[in-house]
């Protein structure tokens, strides 16, 4: 009796030890992955321009950056972009990803590995390849980017969306024909629905991918053209303005919030369900 | 009296090469219960998905009332689906799917309301208006979907397994509810299964399929009492099927003991099938009996006991409310009415039905 207490004592010592030791991994994979976000933040409210000594908080450089036209010029070119090139990606995705799944098997597997490509491609070899291809077709500029950001963001639609047809039951757009929808009212009215929480989380990767791309927008957007990658590349070769450290600081704050946003998109609707069970 | 509402009319149809529907003619009269009986790959589900316009023949044509229906997309068409997985659309509370159709229908508000409430009251699922289908149980799921088909008043409903995926008890409770439906509501049901007992339960006709063939039509009673050939006698219920030599009019020759029976119009010496149904043999004294045989094994089915006995190359199968000992031999007696001569296959159509042994 009193030896099995004691083992069990031992055995709570051990998992305790386990438990600390795997927080402590845990706790040094966050620091070595955040710290530096973190400095950098701490850094935009910075009186000081140095990058060791702390001259009090300020918000200084929130209004420089935000009255400094050629930076605003680039953020209103990059969600624009980042926008669209999501948009127009996310309608050819699912429209792809549709076509696809309907294709019989080996096709199928033919045109996933085609869409796999892209993603795995190097963004130097597809921007450079862009570029080439864009040099004998048209000018440079908004345009190209605008195609050369839909072109990379497609398979990533695809990847999200295409999980999600799988799952669904496809005598559901029967049971709509049957009941009377044409083709596009069952589309819309009943296999979207389905597909919307791939189509949403598919669109925000789009759009991130895009506001976070450099290579290939830097091969083809030529000049005249800034995103805000390419313009930050620009500016730090002048070296780094505290500007710079409050940007990236509302950039990491806006994907961060994007991201809780695509990862509790799907999660409302069950809740919602589980309610409604009792 | 003949009131054909839906006629196929020499359908075929193939899948990658493989014939799936051979040239078949089928004749659906109003108001009937019709159910298309046979094993997976039949045929039977493409007939269904032929009927709702789900699939194009490859050749024949489909005629509703009259009226060549066969390019028709089916939301053009007076039918209405019963799908196997129940279909219902998961985003929708069971209100919103019902609805859906009337509502393509632009039906009025009142009139919506008043159909949804008589048809959950008919599924007997009223109070569930407002409840996501993924909260239902499968049964509920299933009565849903048949609610959400008839409030379009179609001419014929199509029913694909409905009740496939439910367990044996709510199965039974089912099928007596649909035979009640079908009779409120009076328009014709197509049915389809493989499984025999709902067939003979609930239909007015069956249609034995096998092979994209239509093997056998008939009531459930013509169908089990006189199967036509050896498919379906070995498809509807258990059955011993022997060979028999014909030797005269009433009287066949089987493991080489003479037998009357009441089948005539066979030729003298032909080769047949003869179908005897377990529970028709009656176990004798060995000296009383038609055949003799040792009882080989003995199982416990509830009602019955289910025996074996080898007599001669053949172990017969036979459903008796007494058990016999194992070992002892027994005779065989039989009615000449129990007994059901089928002709030896000889066309290539008959000859698929054999295959399938």
């Amino acid at each position: 009796m009193v030896r099995k207490v004691k083992s069990g004592n031992l055995f709570h010592g051990i998992s305790g030890l386990k438990n600390l030791l795997s927080r402590c991994y845990i706790g040094l994979i966050v620091l070595f992955l955040y710290a530096p976000i973190l400095v950098l933040i701490v850094l935009s409210f910075n009186r000081s321009r140095s990058r060791v000594t702390w001259g009090g908080f300020t918000l200084e450089w929130y209004g420089q950056l935000f009255s400094n036209r050629q930076i605003m010029d680039a953020l209103v070119t990059t969600l624009v972009l980042a926008f669209l090139s999501a948009l127009i990606a996310t309608v050819i995705g699912v429209l792809a990803a549709l076509g696809i799944h309907a294709m019989r098997q080996r096709n199928y597997q033919i045109m996933m590995i085609f869409t796999n490509i892209p993603i795995l491609n190097a963004d130097i070899v597809t921007g450079i390849s862009l570029m080439l291809w864009f040099v004998h077709f048209m000018p440079l500029g908004f345009g190209s980017v605008l195609i050369a950001h839909i072109t990379f963001n497609i398979p990533y639609v695809i990847l999200s969306v295409m999980p999600k047809i799988r799952q669904m039951n496809v005598s559901l757009y029967e049971a709509a024909r049957d009941l009377g929808a044409n083709a596009v009212y069952g589309f819309f009215r009943v296999i979207l629905p389905q597909l919307l929480s791939g189509i949403v989380s598919g669109f925000f990767m789009a759009f991130t991918m895009s506001m976070d791309d450099f290579v290939i927008t830097y091969f083809t957007k030529g000049a005249g053209v800034s995103t805000l990658s390419t313009m930050i590349y620009g500016e730090i070769r002048k070296g780094i303005k505290p500007e710079m450290y409050a940007l990236s600081t509302i950039i990491f704050v806006t994907m961060f919030l994007i991201l809780l946003a695509v990862n509790y998109w799907p999660e409302k609707k069950p809740a919602v369900r589980e309610e409604q069970r009792f | 009296m003949n009131d054909v509402i839906l006629q196929l009319d020499s359908v075929s149809k193939s899948f990658e090469g493989k014939v799936i529907l051979n040239s078949l003619d089928l004749e659906i009269r109003r108001n009937e219960f019709i159910t298309l009986l046979g094993p997976s790959g039949c045929g039977k589900t493409t007939t269904l998905r032929i009927i709702g316009g789900f699939e194009k023949p490859d050749e024949g044509r489909v005629l509703f009332e009259g009226t060549d229906i066969t390019g028709f997309p089916p939301d053009k068409r007076n039918v209405n689906t019963v799908f196997q997985k129940y279909s219902l659309f998961p985003h929708m509370s069971v209100e919103e799917n019902i609805a859906f159709g009337l509502k393509l229908k632009k039906k009025s508000g009142q009139y919506i309301k008043d159909k949804i409430g008589y048809a959950l009251k008919l599924v007997n699922m009223d109070g569930y208006e407002s409840r996501k289908p993924d909260s239902l149980s499968g049964g509920q799921q299933q009565r849903v979907a048949i609610a959400r088909a008839i409030v379009n008043e179609p001419k014929v409903l199509l029913l694909d397994e409905p009740l496939g995926a439910l367990d044996l008890k709510l199965r039974h409770e089912m099928q007596r509810e649909l035979i009640k439906i079908k009779k409120e509501v009076g328009i014709t049901f197509i049915y389809v299964t493989h499984d025999q007992e709902e067939a003979l339960t609930m239909s007015d006709r069956i249609v034995v399929m096998n092979k994209g063939l239509v093997q056998q039509m008939g009531t459930s009673k013509s169908i089990y009492d006189e199967p036509q050939n050896a498919f379906v006698a070995d498809f509807i219920g258990d059955s011993n099927i022997i060979d028999g030599i014909m030797k005269a009019d009433r009287l066949v020759q089987i493991q080489g003991v003479p037998i009357p029976c009441v089948d005539t119009g066979f030729g003298k010496d032909e080769l047949v099938d003869v179908v005897i149904r377990p529970e028709d043999l009656e176990i004798t004294a060995p000296e009383t009996g038609y055949l003799t045989g040792r009882v080989i094994s003995v199982i416990f089915k509830g009602a019955y006991y289910e025996i074996k006995v080898r007599a001669g190359a053949y172990d017969w199968s036979i459903q008796d409310v007494n058990p016999a000992p194992v070992g002892s031999m027994v005779g065989l007696s039989i009615l000449p009415d129990n007994i059901q001569i089928m002709h030896k296959p000889h066309s290539e159509d008959a000859q698929a039905v054999r295959e399938e042994e």
